[in-house]
């Protein structure tokens, strides 16, 4: 069957090394969650059922949720604002920061500000926007993008690491010791949390009941990240939401061992509201920016289930597709089971480029085992090839791979090529001999290409101004 | 703009669903771990859940001035609140002790002495609100992060601290020192917070 192909292929160019490290990566990460979770708990499924029927629920009565979490958000001084798409988000964000005049930030990691791209749209702005998890900072230096949700940089090795650091001024010499790496960029990033304006962080729960966003981190870079920036400003995708406090005992205990086998994160802050009059650290001003880019389309879809996912990375640790291909080879920030149900759906009016990711699939049913939220991602997968069918999306089958594999043997081609205002200037889609997909891009009036890329940025402003 | 679309978009997909799942009850045992929980002293479940995740337990300032001086961590900031009861015996011992801690010199505190407002016995977990903590940010730079526990705080289990998680707008629990595994999946401590977590019981 022809509909794996681009995912086989890119899996097929791909540097060994790369491969070896996803592989390893993922497979200890598979490891591990089933030890702990296995040894902490005698029935782990009832918890994962019991997440998915709670989080079905909460997605059932959204709008009563969303309410009420906007009240609760806003009697505590929190200014609350929604953005139906990338764009808006954008825009939103960008204007908080003009109105508190933020030139410099930190962002803590967050897969919605992934997904709308936020972080080169900033800069391009002229707005600082520094990753200061190790591994997305890592990702920042290299202009790469990452290749799994939890694990940015899975892809990468110690040697690829110190290149990068020599290279891009932060460290002076070649040194590849995973402490000494870790080290500078502890020295390195402090002075940046010192010295920002604001923070922009995801959430991985919002709790309707109190507002309580719960934001993990192991590292501490989100707490280190708000404590002296004046202003804070959270993107939470609308189905991070659960009904109450009391159901956090429920997904802090599964969120933890299904991402990293771990029972909690080091780190896990739970903050509804600027901070008390008697605390000189941490932000005056806290905004939340709510997003449905895409989300509520798919509550009204008939794969919804995918809205419960806590983005714990499992599905992609397990999946042997995932493991072969990297997350890279998904063209999106989700990669892995996840991606191939998500990106088709969340992109909606961006269907037929995505959906050959649903055919990418064995079936063979790990990523529902492991789960925490029990969603059947097999059966969704299938409802989605059904959708291509019914909406005669063609089938790439004859679309010629020799660009494609250019793209995948380099890093930089690629990674414009999954960026999605230039996507489409990439994938050799455009050249497919295929009637009905040519019509299609006909139609498409593409967002200019952005490309403010990091590296520029830093290179301009390390260069002496005199 | 934005919000109204967005409601009227998600009430549109939830009318249309023709059976609205219920909310589940359920009881917070489930969310358990036995084994994590295993012994009656909720001072030994907290020590050996907070050893597992490679944070310490000392009993006394006397451990304390120990552990800071073998690990050459002798400059620091406590709490002036905690000066009396922690500080000046550390002073006695020989080691420089701040009550005040200025951001410009974050780099200068290898020790910061908080307190905790209670903690996790389930997790190993320290628990930080903003009442509780004279600042976040000395909790949080120093290499050795020292939280005073008063052992009567200690919940039993994860969801017992969540039940009673309080009205302050920022609170953090703190299950270990700061870790990553970014690197090829090697464990290294102390990435931006601390590579020491204490809590000190007296
Ligand atoms: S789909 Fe499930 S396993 Fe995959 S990232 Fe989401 S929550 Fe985790």
């Amino acid at each position: 069957m022809f509909g794996t192909q681009l995912i086989d292929d890119y899996a097929r160019q791909i540097a060994d090394e790369k491969q070896a490290s996803v592989l390893n990566g993922s497979a200890a990460g598979t490891e591990k969650r089933y030890q702990v979770l296995h040894q902490d708990y005698a029935q782990p499924d009832e918890l994962r059922h019991l997440a998915g029927s709670i989080k079905d629920h909460t997605l059932h009565h959204l709008g009563d949720y969303l309410t009420q979490a906007e009240n609760s958000l806003t009697q505590r001084g929190v200014h609350v604002h929604f953005a139906e798409t990338d764009e808006d988000a954008r825009q939103t964000i960008l204007t908080i920061l003009r109105q508190h005049q933020v030139s410099r930030l930190t962002k803590s990691k967050s897969m919605a500000a992934e997904e709308i791209h936020l972080n080169p749209f900033l800069i391009e702005n002229g707005v600082e926007c520094l990753e200061s998890d190790l591994g997305e900072f890592i990702i920042q230096l290299d202009d790469d993008i990452p290749s799994h949700i939890v694990k940015p940089i899975i892809h990468k090795n110690r040697r690829g690491i110190a290149n990068s650091f020599l290279r891009e001024g932060v460290a002076e010499d070649y040194n590849d010791d995973p402490q000494t790496i870790t080290r500078r960029a502890r020295i390195f990033l402090r002075k940046k949390y010192m010295d920002a304006q604001a923070c922009i962080t995801g959430a991985n729960v919002l709790c309707a009941d109190s507002g309580r966003l719960d934001i993990v981190t192991n590292e501490g870079n989100s707490r280190f990240g708000m404590a002296p920036a004046p202003l804070h400003i959270a993107l939470v995708g609308i189905e991070k939401l659960i009904p109450s406090e009391a159901d956090l005992a429920v997904f802090l205990n599964l969120l933890g061992r299904s991402a990293t086998g771990q029972q909690l994160t080091v780190y896990t802050e739970f903050i509804n509201g600027p901070r008390s009059a008697n605390q000189p650290d941490g932000p005056e001003h806290m905004h939340v920016v709510f997003l449905d880019n895409g989300r509520s389309s798919v509550l009204a879809s008939n794969c919804r289930e995918i809205l419960r996912c806590i983005r714990c990375g499992a599905c992609q640790n397990v999946c042997p597709i995932y493991r072969q291909a990297s997350g890279h080879a998904y063209r999106s920030p989700y990669g892995g089971p996840i991606g191939a149900v998500l990106s088709p759906l969340l992109f909606g009016d961006r269907f037929p480029e995505f959906a050959d990711l649903p055919k990418a699939s064995t079936l063979c049913g790990a990523c529902h085992e492991v789960c925490p939220v029990n969603i059947p991602i097999p059966d969704l997968l299938l409802r989605l090839r059904d959708k291509a069918k019914r909406e005669a999306v063609p089938s790439p089958a004859a679309i010629p791979m020799a660009p494609f594999a250019l793209l995948a043997t380099s890093p930089n081609l690629w990674r414009s090529a999954m960026s999605m205002s230039k996507a489409m200037n990439h994938l050799p889609l455009d050249v497919a001999p295929i009637k009905p997909l040519q019509d299609w891009l006909g139609q498409r009036t593409l967002p200019p290409s952005k490309g403010g890329d990091f590296r520029k940025w830093m290179k301009t402003r390390r260069k002496p101004q005199h | 703009m934005s919000r109204a679309a967005i409601f009227r978009k998600i009430s549109a997909a939830t009318a249309a669903l023709k059976i609205k799942a219920p909310r589940p009850e359920y009881d917070a045992s489930i969310t358990h771990s036995t084994p994590k929980l295993a012994g009656s002293n909720l001072l030994e479940i907290f020590s050996r859940n907070l050893a597992e995740v490679n944070g310490r337990t000392l009993l006394s300032v006397a451990e304390l001035v120990e552990f800071l001086t073998k690990s050459g961590q002798l400059r620091g900031y406590c709490d002036p609140l905690l000066y009396e009861r922690i500080g000046a015996p550390l002073a006695a011992a020989g080691l420089t002790v701040e009550t005040t801690y200025e951001p410009a010199r974050y780099d200068d505190y290898q020790f910061g002495i908080t307190r905790a407002s209670g903690a996790i016995a389930e997790s190993g977990t320290l628990i930080l609100d903003d009442e509780h903590t004279s600042r976040r940010l000395a909790a949080l730079s120093p290499w050795v992060h020292v939280a005073l526990l008063d052992r009567a705080a200690i919940h039993r289990t994860i969801s017992d601290a969540l039940a009673a998680l309080g009205n302050s707008p920022n609170i953090i629990w703190v299950t270990g020192p700061s870790k990553t595994a970014d690197v090829e999946g090697i464990l290294i401590e102390g990435v931006h917070g601390p590579g020491e977590q204490i809590a000190l019981v007296l």
